[in-house]
């Protein structure tokens, strides 16, 4: 490791820029406004201005679901590049690459803990590894997460975002499609909610197999969800796409999704629905005596004339 | 007029001539028969050297060979009494999944099919083979009616994959793809795919959460075709052989990574140089197949099924 490029050189030539560094700002990919990365963060990463809805690390999305406090689990590891596949570059190379900047071994994060007061197990996607994509690790993560869920009588919440099947890991990552379907299943079986929340992107193979087998479907605005890629669909169709194609409010008006719900308001939905799902009767409240003015005494029966 | 592949131009001149001078066979005498057995010996064994390694691109050219058997012949030629039922009971029937009900050497099951079509018609007619929502539906609906009344499922996959549309997507094609996944894995009877000529992703799984799925050896199964893999990983769609390599995606690598059950050895030459001895030699590895399964109870059936798919990708590197 080379001390000066990797530490110093940075350090000596941000003396000489200018003092807005592009750390301290953020610029809104949708409508290009400057946000104040401090302000971003409080937002959840959505941009005050537009509404716009950033992707953030898996990481961070256990931080803002589940309550202080929660356990990141260990996943088993898969084996790493079952076909030795190599493109431009080996996958090896790319894995490394991915792991080094994600700290994470493959792209799904998973955490038991609670929402609001109510157990979960949560697994989210990391888009940022690879681009979600599904290879054997993801398959891996996506059942021990079920099984971790029936284990602690608790509902499964998945935040997808994937570009789809990881390529580089060929049929293999095609079978991850039936083993996660399963994991829903033993989820569903435990009588125990599946919630599915599509996160920007969540396309191919990912859609169609766990995605979409949620008890409840929800999704973050403007989030792109589909099976096909949108270049595909024009180069086979020879057609404009329509305006909001694939998107997360197109989805909700064709019958796809529950709901399309805010990042910000997205904890509390979900402790809703699992409240209702899990919670049948909740004793009606009961205030302390003192506080609820007592009902007037019943008064003597008079005669009251019969109302004409 | 037999359909020649790129890489068969030796073996299209060598039986052009043969042809030639078979026609000139009533002019000639024993001297052109001899030349005939010599040729054909030669167009022979030239035929068995390039079939004995084709690379993964030229398999997945055999695989998509238009004269290649398709769902409907094997049905024709291994289903008696065959009844098709349509329909997704909500849309329309889409005739890229052909399916129905019909008899296996005397025993009621239910068919699956992708089918392709083979002439502009009818290749127009069953979308090429590239299913939309409707046709993961009525599959859905097809295995779930074999589970109620204990019919066996066979399917016969062929399919570049699922129908990239607008429609489609509005009407929940990765949806309708996973509920047929899952109707495959949920089926309480025995249920035997096998991949005919090309497993084309998501398309082709959602017909193939088998018991037991079969592969012909010239048969191809990928998560993505090498056209289209090569222009995302390669940025460029002509590294389509190097990409059909990598992906793994030929009978051989999927039997070795434990993804397929068994391989089906094919006519020299390919299954369309011989359909009637391809589709009789997997009827009898059906049978074969199907028999032990029959023995064993839905859930049974349903548990050792989640176990196998669970395993898959667990170990085993090539
Ligand atoms: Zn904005």
């Amino acid at each position: 490791m080379n001390w000066i490029s990797d530490w110093a050189l940075p350090k000596i030539s941000g003396l000489f820029k200018r003092e807005v560094p592009e750390n301290l700002w953020h610029k809104c990919p949708a409508c290009e406004q400057m946000i104040f990365r401090r302000d971003l963060e409080a937002a959840l990463h959505v941009c005050p201005h537009c509404g716009h809805h950033m992707r953030i690390s898996a990481v961070r999305r256990l931080e803002c679901t589940l309550d202080p406090g929660f356990s990141r689990i260990e996943l088993p590891r898969a084996p790493a590049d079952p076909l030795r596949f190599r493109d431009q570059r080996r996958y090896t190379e790319r894995l490394k690459e991915a792991q080094a900047k994600s700290a994470m071994d493959d792209a799904v994060a998973v955490a038991h803990g609670t929402i609001e007061g109510q157990r979960a197990v949560v697994a989210a996607m990391e888009f940022a590894f690879m681009g979600g994509s599904m290879g054997a690790g993801v398959g891996e993560a996506i059942v021990t997460a079920a099984k971790l869920a029936v284990l602690q009588d608790a509902p499964l919440i998945v935040f997808t975002a994937s570009g789809g099947a990881r390529m580089q890991e060929g049929a293999i990552s095609l079978m991850q499609m039936p083993r996660t379907v399963i994991a829903t299943r033993l989820v569903k079986e435990a009588g125990l909610p599946f919630i599915v929340v599509m996160c920007d992107p969540t396309t191919g193979g990912v859609t169609a197999s766990f995605a979409m087998l949620g008890d409840i479907h929800i999704a973050e605005p403007g989030a792109l969800i589909g099976f096909a890629g949108a270049r595909v669909i024009e180069q086979t169709v020879r057609e404009k796409l329509p305006e909001g194609f694939q998107r997360a409010e197109y989805l909700l008006e064709h019958g796809i999704l529950d709901l399309v719900v805010k990042r910000s308001e997205m904890r509390a939905t979900l402790a809703r629905v699992i409240g209702l799902l899990r919670v049948p009767l909740v004793e009606a409240a009961t205030a302390p005596a003192a506080e609820v003015p007592a009902l007037p005494a019943p008064e003597e029966p008079t005669e009251q004339p019969a109302q004409a | 007029m037999r359909h020649f592949l790129d890489f068969e131009k030796p073996i299209a001149e060598l039986e052009g001539k043969i042809e030639e001078l078979r026609r000139t066979t009533d002019a000639g005498g024993i001297d052109v028969a001899e030349e005939v057995g010599r040729l054909r010996d030669k167009a022979q064994s030239l035929l068995k050297s390039t079939y004995a390694k084709l690379t993964p691109w030229q398999k997945a050219q055999v695989a998509r060979h238009p004269d290649r058997p398709h769902a409907t012949d094997y049905i024709n030629g291994l289903i008696e009494d065959f009844l098709p039922l349509a329909g997704d009971r909500a849309f329309a029937d889409d005739a890229a999944v052909i399916g129905g009900m019909g008899r296996f050497r005397g025993r009621a099951v239910m068919v699956l099919g992708t089918e392709r079509g083979n002439d502009t018609e009818s290749r127009v007619k069953h979308n090429f083979g590239m299913a939309r929502p409707e046709g993961y539906r009525k599959a859905k609906r097809l295995m779930e009616l074999a589970g109620r009344f204990g019919l066996p499922i066979l399917s016969f996959v062929d399919t570049a994959g699922a129908f990239p549309g607008i429609e489609a997507e509005a009407r929940g094609q990765a949806e309708a793809i996973a509920r047929s996944i899952e109707a495959g894995l949920e089926a309480p009877v025995p249920f035997i795919a096998t991949i005919i000529g090309e497993g084309g992703s998501g398309g082709a799984i959602a017909l193939a959460a088998a018991d037991r799925v079969v592969m012909l050896e010239h048969a191809i199964y990928s998560v993505i075709s090498p056209e289209g893999c090569a222009s995302i990983l390669w940025r460029d769609a002509a590294q389509a052989s190097t990409a059909a390599e990598a992906l793994k995606l030929t009978a051989d690598d999927l039997r070795k990574l434990n993804l397929v059950d068994a391989v089906l050895p094919e006519p020299l030459g390919g299954a369309h140089r011989d359909a009637e001895a391809t589709i009789a030699a997997l009827g009898d590895r059906i049978a074969d197949l199907l028999e032990p399964l029959v023995e064993l109870d839905g859930a049974t059936l349903r548990a050792r099924r989640r176990e196998k798919f669970l395993e898959m990708g667990r170990s085993g590197v090539i």
